[in-house]
């Protein structure tokens, strides 16, 4: 079994952020990622992206080109394809690559396993043709593919950017509809002394409402009732927006609003997580290097709380300064003057976040879906079952799992534990915080059995 | 006939050949099998076990677990897998389920 | 009084005896755990089973033997009642060897187990061709299988959410998210709970799994009870791979195999281990080698509720007399017995089942 000082999990700007620092520091380190090349789902396939492709996506996008290349380095090993099913004590880390089975042990681990798109269950969500914002950003960027007939719903600033690169493609969308009401931005005005030092992001928000209104793409604000139409496809999406109802056909439709932390592999581990009001998400409760619950194992990036792709970066670096005292590298003096300008360039990189939070809030209507919306995708659970199940004393998420299924499919919760959450929440009249989450477990991702068993003998130190 | 797709290719890239669910299909070598295969105009990958609904890709980052297919006897996403050539793509367990049936 | 019945543990054993109580008009108030409580009814293999149990004590085999043969019955009242079905299959299972030795060593016990239950234990032996007649995807390395007639495989998960539902029906009380931390018995039983709740009852029926660890000594009982990790696997949904359940692997209703178990002596520790997990894959690919392109979609570690002999334990407590401590491993094949069978013998009625050797009496004072 190989050892590591440090294991990243996640090849995205937190990851190679701290993978590249650490290494820096003198630290041994493997990055297992599960994508073939290394970005993340923000810089995903940035090494091989075609010219025109890269000014359709913008200067954000090909800027992550220099944190792909600080992963070429002597001391790091970049793993790519690698699926981590399991991380247990020692600590030991399992995962598949190209069909077998593999493990590699650490001193620490760096989580930076980023964010998932927030789920929007509304009636239709799981036809063909029906996909999130964000799949239709890395359909562009990592296969330069456009959707020619799409509508974009929901919410955020991602909204935005997918929109605006379909403008300079050529393929705009056909409408943004779009749930945010006017009152949710006049609430976020509060935000804005804060915002103002996060200027930059303001200003980058402005410049692409303004290409997609430059191309004519039709905005509807504050739309509710929305639903998807079709049997075996999206045909069409609907809804209402002050006071009209609106039908729009269309072959593809891209759902966001907003992303929350992806806290599989940390619940996985027993990380503690609180529910974060602001961003209508748990996230893990951390000290300010990353640290938690689990000694040795920090969690940065997304996956930590949503602050966007510069703020991971900035947080991977602190983690590695803090694994690299750990383990005797650097003095704690050293350490917190090199954190210092890190931690500053960070505290700006946030400034916007809650007035962002405010004007984009998540769609109300799809956080407590009707009781005929599915909500749980593999399971094809509704809320009304989860309802119900609230009525047989179901007080928690692992409790309605036992008696609907949902979170049992290979997803594993994904896209289902936020909504359960909040429905029992709803049901019983308590907090999230006390309503909890999904007992996550490996396999973290479905893993052959056959992966598995050719596992069975692999004694410690005897499979380098 | 090929169908045809509600999906723009900006580049031309090198065809492999492939097959899905027997039929040949000419996709761009190395690229995202879910996304070559969205191009191609195939949008229903899979029924589910469940209730047989029609499903194709949902989040594109090995998430959803929407896109399933089955090479060579396993069932895998099809947003984590590249196109190379030769690729039997079926839809999941689809061949076993017609032998019971037989 | 709040209530004739206060049944401390919600689980599968819980909600069937507080079912048979409700059904012969008692009230019952059952208090019941939180999301995080350790649920053996929600870890659990789903197997009804005959084969195996009271290899030594024939009035186990026999007990296990009788709640098998009311299960369909129990399922479909349950069914009818509440619109759940639960699903069910008894057409027989199977102990399945990778060597003649210890098929034939089983063999032997099992015979002898048959002798004395006057024959009633109805097995035959399938050599490796007679067995791949009927699991056409066995794996070279089973040499055979005793297949038990009497043994079967439900949804445990529906068998819970029925009894919850049935119990309210039938006007049951349940109180959900209670931890009790204290029992007394002042005139009438006097239970106490965590969060300030206290309830007065005539009767108390402990069925809180490994619970009873903490409170059997508060009323009195031994409860030598302790927790076995059992380390489950389940794949994907897929089509139909085999017919009868054995202990290595089952496949569920919803189409996935499910595949155990280990037993481990971890205390409460329910993790689940890649060590672990890999011996079970392997097991059950040696047995159908098919499975090995099988996505495993979930895993888990459930704690077996085992008393020192493995066997049930059912005992009144002669400290606080009316109260009774209802303990075991095999609360799904018992489900039916538990409903049925057990509240004639807590209401002392002359149908009351003989338990004796099942009370704490057989555990020497240590």
């Amino acid at each position: 079994m190989s050892k590591r000082d440090l294991v990243v999990i996640g090849a995205g700007p937190a990851g190679m952020a701290a993978a590249a620092m650490a290494a820096d520091l003198g630290l041994t380190v493997a990055v297992l990622d599960e994508q073939p090349r290394a970005g993340g789902q923000i810089y995903r396939d940035v090494d091989r992206v075609p010219k025109g492709r890269g000014r359709i996506l913008g200067k954000d996008y090909t800027d992550g080109a220099s944190l792909t290349a600080g992963l070429r380095h002597d001391r790091i090993d970049h793993v790519a394809g690698a699926v981590v099913w399991a991380i247990e004590d020692g600590f030991c880390i399992s995962y598949t690559k190209d069909g077998r089975g593999a493990q590699v042990t650490a001193e620490r681990i760096v989580l930076a396993t980023g964010a998932l798109e927030r789920p929007m269950p509304i009636p239709g969500w799981t036809l063909p043709g029906v996909m999130t914002a964000g799949a239709g950003q890395i359909l562009l960027k990592q296969s330069g593919i456009l959707a020619r007939n799409a509508v974009l719903v929901g919410s955020g600033p991602l909204l935005y950017l997918l929109a605006a690169q379909m403008v300079r493609a050529g393929t705009p969308p056909l409408a943004m509809v779009e749930t945010q009401t006017r009152r949710d931005l006049i609430g976020a005005a509060r935000h804005l002394g804060g915002a103002l030092r996060g200027w930059r992001y303001l200003l980058k928000g402005l410049g692409l409402l303004a290409e997609i209104t430059r191309a004519r793409v039709p905005r509807y604000t504050g739309a509710q009732n929305l639903r998807i139409e079709g049997t075996d496809r999206a045909k069409a999406v609907t809804f209402s927006a002050r006071g009209t109802s609106h039908r729009i056909a269309c072959n593809t439709v891209f759902l966001h609003h907003g992303v929350v932390p992806n806290t599989q592999a940390a619940r996985s581990v027993g990380v503690v997580h609180d529910w974060d009001a602001g961003q209508a998400c748990f996230a893990p409760r951390l000290d300010q290097w990353g640290g938690n619950s689990v000694a040795g194992l920090f969690i940065v990036g997304d996956g930590a709380g949503i602050g966007g792709a510069r703020a991971a970066e900035l947080a991977g670096r602190l983690a590695a300064l803090k694994v690299a005292e750990e383990l005797g590298r650097l003095s704690s003096a050293e350490r917190d003057r090199k954190a210092e300008p890190i931690r500053s360039a960070l505290y700006g990189e946030l400034a916007a976040r809650p007035f962002l939070d405010a004007a984009y809030p998540p769609c109300s209507e799809t956080l407590l879906p009707a009781d005929s919306t599915v909500i749980c995708r593999c399971e094809e659970v509704t809320a009304g079952d989860i309802r119900h199940y609230a009525k047989l004393g179901c007080l928690g998420p692992n409790q309605t799992k036992a008696f609907g299924r949902a979170g049992m499919g290979p997803c594993q919760g994904r896209y289902c534990g936020l909504t359960v959450t909040a429905l029992l929440a709803d049901a019983n009249g308590q907090t999230p915080d006390a309503t909890g989450y999904y007992r996550i477990r490996p396999p973290l991702k479905p893993v052959t059995l056959g992966e598995l068993a050719s596992m069975e003998h692999v004694a410690p130190d005897a499979a380098e | 006939m090929k169908p045809v797709s509600p999906f723009l290719e900006l580049d031309d890239t090198p065809r492999a050949e492939v097959t899905f669910d027997g039929a040949p299909l000419r996709l761009p070598e190395g690229a995202n099998l879910a996304a070559a295969l969205l191009a191609a105009g195939i949008d229903v990958f899979r029924n589910t076990p469940v209730s047989g609904a029609p499903r194709g890709p949902f989040c594109m980052m090995g998430a959803c677990f929407d896109c399933l297919v089955e090479i060579d006897g396993v069932v895998r996403q099809a947003c984590m897998i590249e196109v190379s050539p030769g690729l039997q793509i079926h839809r999941p367990h689809a061949q076993e389920a017609d032998d019971v049936q037989a | 009084m709040d209530t004739d019945y206060a049944i401390i543990g919600g689980g599968v054993v819980g909600l069937s005896v507080a079912w048979g109580l409700l059904r012969r008009g008692r009230t019952v108030t059952v208090l019941d755990g939180d999301d995080g409580s350790f649920r053996a009814s929600r870890g659990n293999f789903g197997l009804v089973w005959v084969q195996s149990k009271g290899m030594k004590q024939p009035r186990y085999a026999q007990w296990s033997q009788r709640s098998a043969a009311m299960w369909a019955d129990f399922a479909n009242e349950l069914g009818d009642n509440t619109g759940t079905a639960v699903p069910l299959e008894q057409k027989g299972g199977y102990d399945l060897h990778f060597s003649e030795e210890t098929l034939q060593a089983t063999v032997a016990q099992y015979e002898a187990l048959k002798a004395k239950l006057d024959g009633d234990y109805p097995f035959e032996v399938l050599g490796h061709n007679a067995l791949r007649k009927e699991e056409p995807h066995i794996g070279p390395k089973v040499v055979g299988a005793i297949l038990h007639h009497q043994d079967g495989h439900a949804n445990p998960l529906n068998l819970l959410m029925a009894l919850a539902a049935d119990v309210r029906r039938m006007g049951g009380r349940v109180l959900t998210g209670k931890t009790v931390t204290d029992v007394s018995k002042p005139d009438a039983f006097r239970i106490d709970c965590a969060d300030g709740t206290t309830l007065d009852a005539d009767r108390v029926v402990l069925s809180a799994g490994l619970g009873a660890m903490q409170l059997g000594p508060k009323l009195g009982f031994k409860a030598p009870i302790r927790p076995q990790r059992g380390q489950v696997l389940i794949t994907e949904k897929l089509p139909k791979l085999i017919n009868r359940p054995s202990l290595i692997a089952r496949q569920v209703d919803e189409g996935g195999i499910q595949i155990g178990a280990t037993n481990e002596e971890v205390g409460f520790d329910d993790r689940v281990t890649q060590p672990g997990l890999s011996g079970l894959a392997a097991e059950a690919i040696a047995a159908y080698p098919a499975l090995a392109k099988a996505q495993l979609v979930r895993s888990w570690g459930a704690l077996r509720v085992l008393s020192p002999d493995g066997l049930p334990i059912y005992q009144e407590s002669t400290e606080m007399p009316g109260a009774f401590l209802v303990t075991c491993h095999s609360g799904i094949t018992l489900a039916a017995v538990h409903a049925r069978v057990l509240p004639d013998w807590l209401e002392g009625t002359d149908a009351a089942p003989d338990l004796e050797v099942f009370s704490e009496a057989r555990f020497a004072v240590s």
